[in-house]
């Protein structure tokens, strides 16, 4: 399926849903952050669109605004695409969880979290993966700074 | 009362224990918390992060060449294909296209390196489940492709051969030859890797019906390489998003159904001889031309994101390069495979020995730096 079909079929799933290929191979969705689950449920269960297989799920801090980007395939239809989230409040950022969808997200929340500091609603543990859980910051955020351990240029 | 019900009524009451940081069977720092109800495993809680060393966060900070080098230390098993897959997301962003020449030599490589890896892991499964000899018949094989790679870059584990725009420098004079030699001993050395331990009746006992994976689960816990491919879950990216030369050479995808250690191990096994064929159809053909093509001292990506897949020993490598325009990458991510398939462990460990979790661990084919990164 093309992009624009692609489109044509994605813009009826939400409202305010904004779409770009600027810079990117592929279509991507902007979804403001209330709807993502509901969208993601979508995107998965339309028969027409079918995106079972979340290759990729990545954490990423667009100073101010924190944000999640998903990379979905369709294993099936053949067709990809790219969701992306922002969630403006840096002191308690918060996103629903899409772990019921793709089962995959479990661990790639975790290690969102673990980096972003972004908290997933009803995800079922959430809990430093890889750091300690007395550990003070999220080092993959931009202003991120341990003097002891990073070489800063 | 029946068995069954006398089996309830002694139930032990649950208790937590470490499998790692240092376990053998996990082959390097990762700690599983093990809930065990005698020997029966509840739930299995990974606890990782022993060897992370923030490889994304120091991308950001580093020159596109410098980030190539960074990404051997993942999978140290699959360098080469590791360090091509972000030199074909740079060459994406600048638009370079390569010579033939380098994706010939590249795709020879990425199947030495798919042998080495999976002799290794042959070597390592018997190993696990109390097969010592199939090591040293493995690290045998092993050695003569590691000795290859010496003569060519130096390396024989984290390679450094690829850069944005080519290889390094030329292959050896010797590559060649090496390597058909290795072909034609290698091609009588897997039937006697079958001989020892496939057609084995104690590891068909310790493998066939262990850890099935379904291939709903496959997909939704993103599972890839030869772990899906056991499930019949068709994920080679070799073949769904062809890069280098494998668009012009004739494999097959090697397909299961049965979703279990067995079948895992039937598929990497199959693979090792899908790589010969690959080799050999590109061995005598390796076209001339350009090693490197012209790249600028300091690369500059343009604005956007490039996102470049390639099929590691593991699965499905994938690399997110989100560029501003400036030397440095805004943000990097590395989709590993290990981490993907790491997630699945403890959905298919409910209800099983702590053996069978060994043996199941075996045929995933962890290796921690590429969950860790």
């Amino acid at each position: 399926m093309t992009n624009e079909d692609l489109q044509n079929i994605i813009t009826g799933l939400g409202t305010d849903l904004e779409f770009t290929t600027e810079g990117s191979e592929f279509l991507n969705v902007i979804v403001p952050k209330e709807q993502l689950h509901s969208l993601c449920s979508q995107l998965k269960s339309n028969p027409k669109l079918k995106f079972d297989y979340a290759f990729c799920i990545t954490g990423i801090d667009w100073v101010p605004a924190l944000g999640v980007i998903y990379h979905l395939n369709s294993t099936e239809l053949k067709h990809e695409i790219v969701v992306k989230v922002m969630v403006d409040d840096r002191e308690n950022p918060t996103l629903d969880s899409v772990h019921d969808i793709w089962q995959t997200a479990d661990f790639h929340e975790l290690e969102i979290f673990d980096f972003f500091g972004i908290k997933f609603n009803n995800h079922p543990k959430l809990r430093r993966l890889f750091l300690t859980p007395e550990w003070e910051g999220y080092p993959l955020r931009k202003d991120y700074v341990d003097e002891a351990n990073m070489i800063i240029k | 009362m029946t068995d069954q019900e006398v089996q309830n009524k002694i139930k032990t009451e649950e208790y937590f224990i470490n499998m790692g940081p240092q376990h053998p069977a996990a082959h390097g720092v990762l700690r599983l918390i093990l809930t065990i109800d005698g020997e029966i495993i509840k739930n299995v809680e990974p606890d990782l992060g022993y060897i992370h060393r923030s490889i994304e966060k120091m991308c950001e900070r580093d020159s596109y060449q410098q980030i190539v080098h960074l990404t051997d230390r993942m999978d140290y098993l699959s360098s080469h294909i590791n360090n091509e897959a972000v030199c074909l997301a740079v060459e994406k962003g600048l638009e370079i296209e390569v010579s033939e020449r380098v994706k010939v030599i590249r795709t020879i490589i990425d199947e030495l390196t798919r042998i080495a890896s999976h002799c290794l892991w042959w070597g390592v499964m018997g190993m696990d489940l109390g097969a010592l000899t199939t090591y040293f018949y493995a690290f045998r094989d092993r050695e003569m492709i590691n000795d290859i790679f010496e003569e060519t870059c130096g390396a024989r584990l984290t390679m450094n051969y690829n850069v944005p725009g080519g290889l390094m420098f030329d292959i050896h004079p010797n590559f060649v030859k090496r390597t058909k030699d290795f072909i034609a001993h290698f091609k009588t050395k897997i039937p006697e890797y079958n001989l020892l331990l496939t057609d084995n009746v104690i590891f068909h006992k310790r493998t066939k019906g262990v850890g099935i994976i379904t291939k709903e689960d496959a997909i939704s816990f993103g599972v890839s390489g030869p772990v899906a491919r056991a499930s019949g879950f068709s994920s080679d990216v070799r073949k769904h998003h062809p890069y280098s030369a494998y668009d012009r050479v004739d494999f097959k995808e090697i397909l299961f159904t049965e979703g279990d250690t067995f079948a895992r191990y039937q598929v990497r096994m199959m693979e090792l001889w899908e790589s010969v064929s690959i080799i050999e159809q590109l061995i005598d053909n390796i076209p001339e031309g350009e090693t490197k093509a012209a790249t600028k001292a300091v690369i500059k990506l343009p604005k956007g994101e490039f996102y470049q897949r390639v099929e590691t020993a593991r699965g499905e490598l994938g690399v997110y390069i989100n560029s501003t325009g400036n030397k440095n990458p805004y943000r990097v991510k590395f989709r590993s495979p290990g981490f993907s398939n790491l997630s699945i462990l403890n959905h298919i460990s409910k209800d099983v020995l702590i053996a069978d979790l060994v043996a199941t661990m075996a045929s995933f084919d962890f290796v921690i730096p590429d969950i860790d990164r």
